[in-house]
């Protein structure tokens, strides 16, 4: 019975000890889920409307951030450089729905797939030619977003709340908010569900598959810009950056591939549990950098209990 | 037994198919010149069997055919007088001509209310008239008013027909094409949309084109059909004489025969059957 202590009891006794400490791994790991949750977001977005699993969105990020910062060091005022870059990424999404997405228009899910990895390799050596490879900063005071820190003393205790996470979760939120108000409001929004439901319906009531593409891949180079500021603050703009995509894969497989608030809820769902699973099993009883696996394990447990996601889209079928 | 083929189109036609060919995948032949008119705010039924080319034909004139891989490459097709055969299916909804599918194909995630306003997609004239179309539509279909905010999917099939149908409606159409509206109902729903749709025709002057198997019902609310056999037009003429002429009767509505027959005579409607082939 000794194994059952360290792994049942000890963890416990240690977060109700120090409260104001697991305060703050909870609000860690909120912060890593929301950008989780970002990323999916964009995933959603496109699956839903075009079935097609984006791989670019992680080079997305990148790409947007990049071009924000390489704007900024070529002397293009900061508040300048944040409405050309939302250009550059409408510019991006109009030249994939031209080149890629058009004429593959109706061929398997697969060669749709393939087509993202090229934009993927394409994207990463347009940005290597434009800005250079190397680590950047983001340009986060430029942008007008505060730096310093909020220290809560509960409990007795101590908690540390850096004002850029705090302007990147609400940032977030605001962002998810607006979203799913043009989604479920506007007619565009309409339309977007509409086409993710029955292509040939869409088309059938006149909506243009263009226009709809365009506009989902802008919404994603704007998901993907915001994402790209708040990761770049905190973990510099390179990239290396492109691997946090392949941590939106768990969140969707989590919370379902066509659910946006699968995505949401998934994102924070692995964000905090795996901060939490981190410091006090991980690290006490497997030697720590557990984060690396642990989404991934989660998700796999998910699935085999429900295929579909936790918050997947049944599908409908009248017999 | 007239081809109208080559026939100028009189001046109260909304459409007019002009010997068009359709080619799938560029190899497969499936329509081998159809021809055919709809007059303006007439109910015109275009008739056959399972294959005939119904679907293809109706494809071909909303130009939802181009994104099954199928291209028009013969023939014209005119709406209101100008070719309308290379534009986009979102263009044609905009000038009025629009495809109610075969299987109803409603938005299933999407609430009934959502799936009438998703047919407005193309107007551009503000959010009041859209909003009183819904009303209308509403009228129309009282049962879509109670079902309002149930998803598409979960309704039954007969619901699901009069939300296909007013989705099209909600588009403001001249000529809505009607694809097999009575595939799976039960015979008294059918009846029930049919009157819908001589009641559109009467009240808001919506001209239609009706693609049926159901040939009885379609001739006693048409006034003109056509019938289509292996991608080409048999027969056609006013409802009622179609409703009366011999093989009509015997390989479309089943009343034709007149006690047994003998083997001979099976032989002779096997090769009869293939009219004008």
């Amino acid at each position: 019975m000794e194994f059952i202590h360290p792994i049942l009891i000890k963890p416990f006794a240690d977060m109700v000890s120090a409260p104001d400490f697991l305060v703050q791994v909870l609000w860690e790991g909120i912060v890593s889920g929301v950008l989780y949750a970002l990323i999916a977001l964009g995933f959603v977005l496109i699956f839903k409307s075009s079935r097609i699993l984006n791989f670019a969105q992680g080079i997305m990020v990148v790409f947007a951030a990049l071009t924000l910062v390489g704007l900024y060091e070529r002397g293009v005022p900061a508040w300048l450089a944040l409405p050309l870059t939302l250009g550059v990424m409408l510019v991006l999404a109009i030249g994939i729905e031209r080149v890629v997405l058009r004429p593959l228009v109706n061929q398997p899910d697969i060669i749709l797939f393939m087509a993202t990895i090229g934009i993927t390799m394409f994207l990463i050596g347009l940005g290597e030619t434009i800005f250079g490879g190397e680590n950047k900063r983001m340009i986060t005071e430029e942008l007008g977003i505060p730096t310093g820190n909020f220290i809560f003393e509960p409990f007795g205790g101590f908690v540390s709340i850096e004002q850029k996470d705090l302007t990147a979760v609400i940032g977030a939120v605001v962002l998810v908010v607006v979203l799913l108000l043009f989604l479920n409001k506007s007619k565009m929004g309409r339309a977007i569900r509409a086409l993710g439901d029955d292509h040939q319906a869409a088309l059938s009531v006149g909506i243009s598959l263009s226009t709809i593409w365009v506009l989902v891949w802008f919404i994603a180079g704007i998901i993907a810009l915001a994402t790209g500021i708040v990761w770049g603050a905190r973990a510099g703009v390179s990239f290396a950056l492109e691997v946090i995509a392949l941590k939106a894969l768990p969140v969707l497989m989590l919370g379902g591939l066509e659910s946006v608030s699968g995505a949401i809820i998934g994102g924070l769902m692995i964000g905090i549990l795996e901060k939490v699973f981190e410091i006090y099993w991980g690290q006490p009883l497997l030697g720590g950098s557990t984060e690396s696996w642990f989404a991934y394990v989660l998700a796999l447990l998910v699935l085999l209990a429900r295929p579909q996601g936790l918050f997947g889209e049944k599908i409908i079928e009248r017999v | 037994m007239t081809q109208t083929a080559m026939v100028p189109a009189p001046a109260d036609t909304i459409l007019s198919v002009n010997n068009i060919e359709v080619i799938y995948d560029h190899v497969i032949l499936v329509l081998k010149g159809v021809s055919l008119n709809v007059p303006r705010g007439g109910i015109t039924a275009l008739l056959g069997a399972n294959g005939a080319g119904k679907t293809t034909t109706l494809k071909a004139i909303s130009n939802l055919l181009h994104a099954e891989r199928g291209e028009v490459t013969k023939g014209n097709i005119q709406f209101e007088g100008e070719q309308v055969q290379s534009l986009s299916p979102n263009e044609l909804v905009r000038r009025g001509c629009i495809q109610v599918m075969e299987g109803r194909h409603c938005f299933g995630h999407l609430s009934v209310e959502d799936n009438l306003l998703s047919g407005a997609y193309t107007r551009r004239d503000g959010n009041a008239a859209v909003r009183a179309d819904l009303e209308m539509v509403y009228d129309y279909f009282p049962r879509l008013r109670v079902r309002r905010a149930s998803q598409a999917g979960y309704t039954s099939g007969g619901e699901q027909q009069m939300t296909a149908i007013g989705r099209a409606l909600m588009s403001r159409p001249k000529m809505i094409l009607l694809d097999e509206p009575s595939m799976g109902l039960a015979p008294q729903l059918v009846e029930e949309i049919f009157e819908i749709v001589r009641k559109l025709n009467d009240e808001q002057g919506v001209s239609f084109l009706l693609a049926e198997q159901n040939t009885n019902i379609a001739l006693r609310y048409a006034k003109y059909g056509y019938i289509l056999e292996s991608g080409r037009i048999v027969l056609d003429g006013e409802a009622s004489a179609l409703r009366e002429n011999e093989d009509v009767k015997e390989f479309y509505l089943g009343v034709g025969g007149e006690g047994r027959r003998s083997f001979k005579d099976v032989k002779h409607y096997k090769r009869r059957k293939r009219w004008l082939a």
